[in-house]
């Protein structure tokens, strides 16, 4: 149905043409599920955007063919291309609140494509979009036919974006990383979704994902691509166990699972010895009944409901929950960002929850505690290099001055795998991986005890975020701090914690040590977590 | 996208300091200086445009001594001459050579329209800053004085200040500069308050970086490139209110060369059909003004340092 022979994509940039694409192959089948697995850069998207013509100003195909059922997408005139999106080729696009127009009901939005392709005229458009958000399982779909996008959840969203994308019954879907953003249970219930509607139509998909064990989990075949070629192709099964090229073997391993040491995320050959890190007795942090209460409009809102838990002196304990579980709250009030309630938080023995977090930027204890953040591009400041990043804790609140301070930015520079000659570029200089490592250097620049981690790797690849994880624990071994893990993935929280907390609203349902929660977990949310979580083929199937 | 010019801001020439202090200097000196030459040659109007810039400072520093005749001196001899080798802008009804007048001018009109912007800028830079960064109270009564002003023509405020303070150039610059000030106030106060709770300000505040800090050395800075855009086009405006005020008899008082008295004096003069009086004037205010709005693009690419890869 759709066959693609030696596609090549450039981009005009500053420092001339970038091949983003490098002549391409691959063959798509009738109802056939085909997975382009990739990590950032690699061209997967650029790929469906020349597939839809849909490339950025600068973008061009410089060759090959691409032929959906006859039609040679290529050269296709835009008038044609704009009748073959949305009824023969639709998307699904990343970020469904930026696919949807703010400023309009759903309801009218699905209505614009069904009436632009002529599948309803206007006296039939209102019932047609409410069957299409019936179709992708909204409840009381007259009701949300009414509603804007900023008042449904991310998973709605993203519901209704598939429910525009299928309007018009496309025979191709193109999923480009549809669940980047979503809860592991939302994923789940989107990706079965998806799945489902494309079974039941009849339809071909094209799943663009990062995630290895989510695309064998849906897709029929994958094709493994990297800086723009395609280096493997095959079966999911055969892929997991028995790959060919060096790359697939290296994706396969970084792919989080249920078992498996953190070393066995790297590479073969890469895998020394991780020496144990030493748990203490004495409690570090102590939490007795904290607790957040905001104040919203329709009444207040308990984002935190009294938890207490300890971290002892070199633990690491994961915190593991949805959004709006009030994880990020309870990190915000620990590292003394936001003020609590309620409750205490010990730092060996000392409250620190009743020290304004407004002036807890001059304690002294201010070093002692720091934050790895989420988000490593959002948490640099664009006009801030690596070196000067990494050196504003140690002019603030370690004192240092001179070359102090340039011996001491280098040498966290190499403890954390930085290179040196990149320090002073900026951050959108950057790789992902790269502004990772700054976040964590500048973190670890006044010597904490106590390290958040919020997320540390949810904006990276699989294979830098192996690199991350192992950095993390071996700077453990080497430094003997704590760690607080906050995460929604417990399959990566396991490699790194001895402790698990989950949360759910605002409450603890579940803690205890690490392989007990996994192997036996008691509450049915953590059931819930864990089965969620692709899975990716055992080795042992084949 | 975010980097280098000379501001009038001092927070963004602390930034700057540091920001190549520590670095090997002479390297990101010169990382400075070809972005610069990459951002004039990328865009060829940001290139005419700081041609024609530096064509005014020009004018501006040396224009007094450059000029063939003296712009004061008057020629009975030769009144009202059309535009000739001699008098290459014709000569007004005092015999005195246009082409030095409005070359002289050039001085006095951009120190008025620079000084009004930067007072503004500064002024309105810190108000917005604070008010951004705060909320809460200091926000909304900052943004109720400010609306206060916006609704103040500019005509009436300067009126104002001249019968309260007399008549006098500077109380010009502080009547332009009053009304300018909620631009930028404005400006800076949606750039600030979109990042105070960015990932990099959380980062500050963990770093040790008290609130003033943080607001001066880390968000302020990543408020420049819009800034940019907005100085350009503030200063096409300040010069045209200026002239627009002399025009009315407010600020600067004849016989002082400036462009806006000299079309003002030129206007009588178009019915007899000696158009070279305030055609010529009116032109170098019209260039000026399209100057600056041309390289409000330029700049705001030279102080970004995501524009450089």
């Amino acid at each position: 149905m759709l066959s693609i022979k030696g596609l090549s994509v450039a981009f005009r940039t500053r420092n001339g043409e970038v091949n983003a694409v490098k002549g391409i192959d691959f063959e798509l089948a009738k109802g056939e599920r085909l997975g382009i697995v990739g990590e950032s850069g690699s061209g997967k998207s650029v790929t469906s955007y020349a597939l839809m013509r849909i490339l950025d100003a600068g973008g061009q195909i410089k060759a090959g063919d691409a032929i959906y059922s006859g039609i040679d997408l290529r050269n296709a005139s835009e008038r044609d291309m704009r009748d073959i999106r949305g009824r023969e080729i639709s998307m699904i696009f990343q970020n469904p609140r930026a696919a949807l127009n703010p400023i309009r009901k759903v309801g009218h939005q699905i209505e614009d494509v069904l009436r632009r392709h002529s599948r309803a005229t206007r006296h039939n458009a209102k019932a047609k979009a409410i069957e299409a958000l019936e179709a992708v399982k909204i409840r009381d779909a007259a009701a949300r036919y009414e509603a804007y996008p900023f008042e449904l959840s991310g998973g709605m969203c993203q519901r209704v974006v598939i429910a525009l994308a299928l309007a018009c019954d496309p025979k191709l879907i193109i999923a480009d990383e549809p669940t980047t953003g979503l809860d592991i249970t939302t994923q789940k219930a989107v990706m079965d979704l998806v799945d489902d509607l494309v079974r039941a139509r009849g339809m071909s998909s094209i799943l663009i994902t990062h995630d290895l064990g989510l695309a064998s989990q849906y897709c029929d075949r994958i094709v493994v691509m990297k800086d723009g070629l395609i280096v493997e192709a095959g079966d999911p099964v055969t892929l997991f166990t028995d790959p060919q090229h060096a790359y697939t073997r290296k994706l396969v391993n970084a792919t989080p699972r249920r078992t498996g040491s953190i070393r066995a995320l790297l590479p073969e050959g890469e895998r020394t010895e991780l020496a144990p890190h030493v748990v203490g007795q004495k409690p570090l942090i102590d939490v007795v009944n904290l607790a957040k209460t905001y104040q919203g409009k329709s009444g207040p809102v308990h984002a935190v409901k009294k938890i207490s838990f300890t971290i002892h002196e070199g633990e690491s304990v994961g915190l593991v929950g949805e959004s709006g579980c009030g994880k990020s709250t309870t990190s915000s009030m620990l590292v003394r960002l936001l003020d609590a309630t309620s409750g205490s938080i010990f730092y060996r023995g000392e409250d620190i929850a009743s020290l304004p977090a407004a002036s807890f930027a001059r304690h002294p204890l201010r070093s002692k505690i720091q934050m790895v953040f989420q988000d490593a591009t959002d948490s640099l400041n664009p006009r801030f290099t690596a070196r000067q990043a990494i050196a504003d804790p140690l002019y603030r609140l370690m004192g240092m001055r001179g070359d102090a301070v340039t011996k001491r930015t280098e040498e966290l520079a190499e403890m954390t795998g930085f290179p040196a000659h990149l320090l002073d570029r900026f951050p959108h200089q950057l790789s992902g991986g790269q502004k990772a490592r700054v976040g964590i250097a500048r973190a670890l620049a006044t010597e904490p005890d106590f390290l958040i981690l919020d997320e540390p790797t949810a904006a990276l690849d699989v294979s830098i975020q192996a690199l991350v994880l192992n950095l993390l624990a071996d700077l453990r071994v080497r430094l003997g701090i704590s760690y607080l893990f906050v995460s929604h993935d417990l399959n990566v929280v396991r490699l790194l914690c001895d402790h698990v907390i989950v949360m759910q609203n605002g409450a603890i349902v579940e803690s205890g040590p690490v392989a007990t929660v996994m192997e036996t977990p008691q509450h049915a949310y953590t059931r819930e977590l864990l089965s969620a979580a692709p899975q990716a083929p055992e080795r042992e199937i084949a | 996208m975010n980097k280098i010019v000379s501001s009038a801001s001092d927070a963004a020439s602390v930034q700057v300091a540091t920001a190549n202090g520590p670095v090997t200097p002479a390297k990101s000196k010169s990382g400075a200086f070809a972005h610069l030459i990459y951002v004039l040659r990328e865009n060829p109007v940001t290139g005419i445009a700081f041609a024609m810039f530096g064509i005014l400072i020009f004018a501006a520093i040396f224009g007094p001594m450059i000029v063939p005749y003296d712009p004061l001196a008057t020629d009975a001899s030769s009144v009202l001459q059309p535009p000739s080798f001699a008098h290459w802008f014709g000569t007004d009804n005092l015999g005195r050579d246009v082409f030095s007048r409005v070359v002289v001018a050039t001085r006095l009109d951009l120190v008025i329209s620079v000084a009004a912007v930067a007072l503004s800028f500064v002024i309105g830079s810190f108000l917005g800053a604070v008010a951004g960064y705060r909320g809460g109270w200091t926000d909304i009564t900052l943004n109720r004085v400010l609306d206060t002003i916006m609704a103040f023509p500019l005509f009436v405020l300067a009126m104002g200040v001249v019968a309260a303070l007399g008549n006098s150039v500077a109380n010009i610059i502080y009547a332009t500069a009053i009304i300018n000030i909620p631009f930028y106030a404005r400006l800076v106060r949606a750039e600030v308050n979109i990042r105070r709770n960015a990932g990099f300000t959380l980062a500050a505040k963990l770093s040790g970086n008290s609130d003033a800090r943080i607001l001066a050395f880390h968000i302020f800075p990543n408020a420049l490139p819009p800034m940019m855009v907005q100085v350009s086009l503030n200063l096409g405006w300040a010069i045209l209110n200026a002239a627009g005020l002399s025009f009315i008899g407010l600020g600067v008082r004849p016989p002082t060369p400036e462009w806006g008295i000299m079309v003002a004096e030129g206007a009588n003069f178009i019915v007899s059909g000696e158009w070279w009086l305030a055609l010529f004037p009116g032109l170098s205010l019209m260039i000026a003004v399209l100057t600056f709005n041309l390289m409000g693009d330029g700049l705001r690419d030279i102080v970004d340092p995501r524009r450089r890869t």
